[in-house]
């Protein structure tokens, strides 16, 4: 099973990154532009199946070590990819 | 006593902690190798700068699971001294030893200069009267953007948990914040660097003083010495 884990900056949460990339999208040409954010994303493969047991490891694996609560949300999308 | 200096892969500021504490201060000074368990007898722990890591994934995020964390985790806990420097104190608050977080530099820049701190009430081991009403230090950093919700702001000013202020803030951290302390009074983080501030050749030797002032919170004896 395939997972893709994504984390972004928390909403209210400076993103320098981002703001700096919206500038340069921005000089580019991209005038409609009103928000950036760049964040991560980490690709997982186990050798298990989907299960609630999985999915509440994985939650608590994205809040110890994938993200870090306090300036990062993350969410994730399971097989398909 | 007995100062302990941790060692992860990617430290590159241990030698520098080390010799602030054994040859600065002329205390016992011994490293403590990321994967022993165990710290043994200790009245302070420094966790170093560097990039731990490589700062994988972020600042200090994996070097908090490394083996020898449970054990400053449960020194902490006991009420044991710890003072984390620049990527010490980023690897502190991902522990969740220290309140907030370290996020990329405003300007996206590394910074690497001498700053002028404002010395902050912080009780009475660090204090204006202690330190005096300013310290220069050094700082070497990309992620120095202190970052915490309102309300963590605020609990950090009521409790009295804010070491030192940046004059000029370098990294955008909220508040000019450069450096903090838990709500207990045991855990100390700063990103300046004490550990490039106590040789002639150095910008100052105000890390003398600075760190003189976190070990005298369970030392008393040590302030007055200086004094």
């Amino acid at each position: 099973m395939k997972i893709k884990v994504f984390v972004t900056p928390k909403k209210n949460v400076l993103d320098p990154q981002g703001v700096a990339v919206g500038h340069a999208l921005q000089s580019l040409g991209l005038q409609s532009l009103t928000g950036t954010r760049v964040g991560k994303v980490v690709e997982l493969e186990v050798a298990e199946s989907d299960s609630p047991e999985f999915r509440a490891r994985l939650d608590q694996l994205c809040r110890d070590l994938l993200s870090n609560p306090v300036i990062e949300d993350y969410h994730y999308d399971i097989g398909g990819l | 006593m007995n100062i302990a200096v941790l060692q992860f892969p990617g430290s590159n500021c241990d030698q520098d902690a080390f010799h602030l504490f054994a040859s600065g201060l002329g205390l016992p000074t011994r490293y403590v190798w990321h994967k022993d368990p165990a710290l043994g007898p200790t009245d302070l722990v420094v966790v170093p700068g560097g990039f731990s890591y490589g700062d994988y994934l972020r600042c200090g995020a994996i070097a908090r699971f490394s083996p020898v964390m449970r054990a400053v985790r449960d020194f902490a806990e006991q009420g044991g001294l710890i003072l984390g420097i620049c990527n010490g104190f980023q690897i502190l608050c991902e522990a969740g030893l220290l309140p907030g977080a370290l996020i990329r530099n405003t300007s996206l820049e590394y910074r690497c200069m001498t700053c002028d701190l404002v010395v902050e009430e912080a009780g009475p081991a660090f204090n204006p009267r202690v330190l005096g009403s300013r310290v220069r230090l050094p700082i070497g950093h990309g992620e120095g953007n202190f970052r915490i919700d309102e309300a963590g702001l605020t609990a950090l000013g009521t409790h009295g948990q804010i070491l030192l202020r940046y004059v000029d803030n370098p990294n955008g951290a909220m508040g000019g914040i450069a450096g903090i302390r838990n709500e207990e009074g045991n855990v100390f983080g700063m990103m300046p660097h004490p550990d490039r501030a106590f040789e002639r050749f150095h910008p100052s030797t105000d890390g003398l003083a600075v760190a003189r002032a976190v070990l005298s919170v369970r030392f008393p004896e040590l302030s007055r010495k200086s004094a």
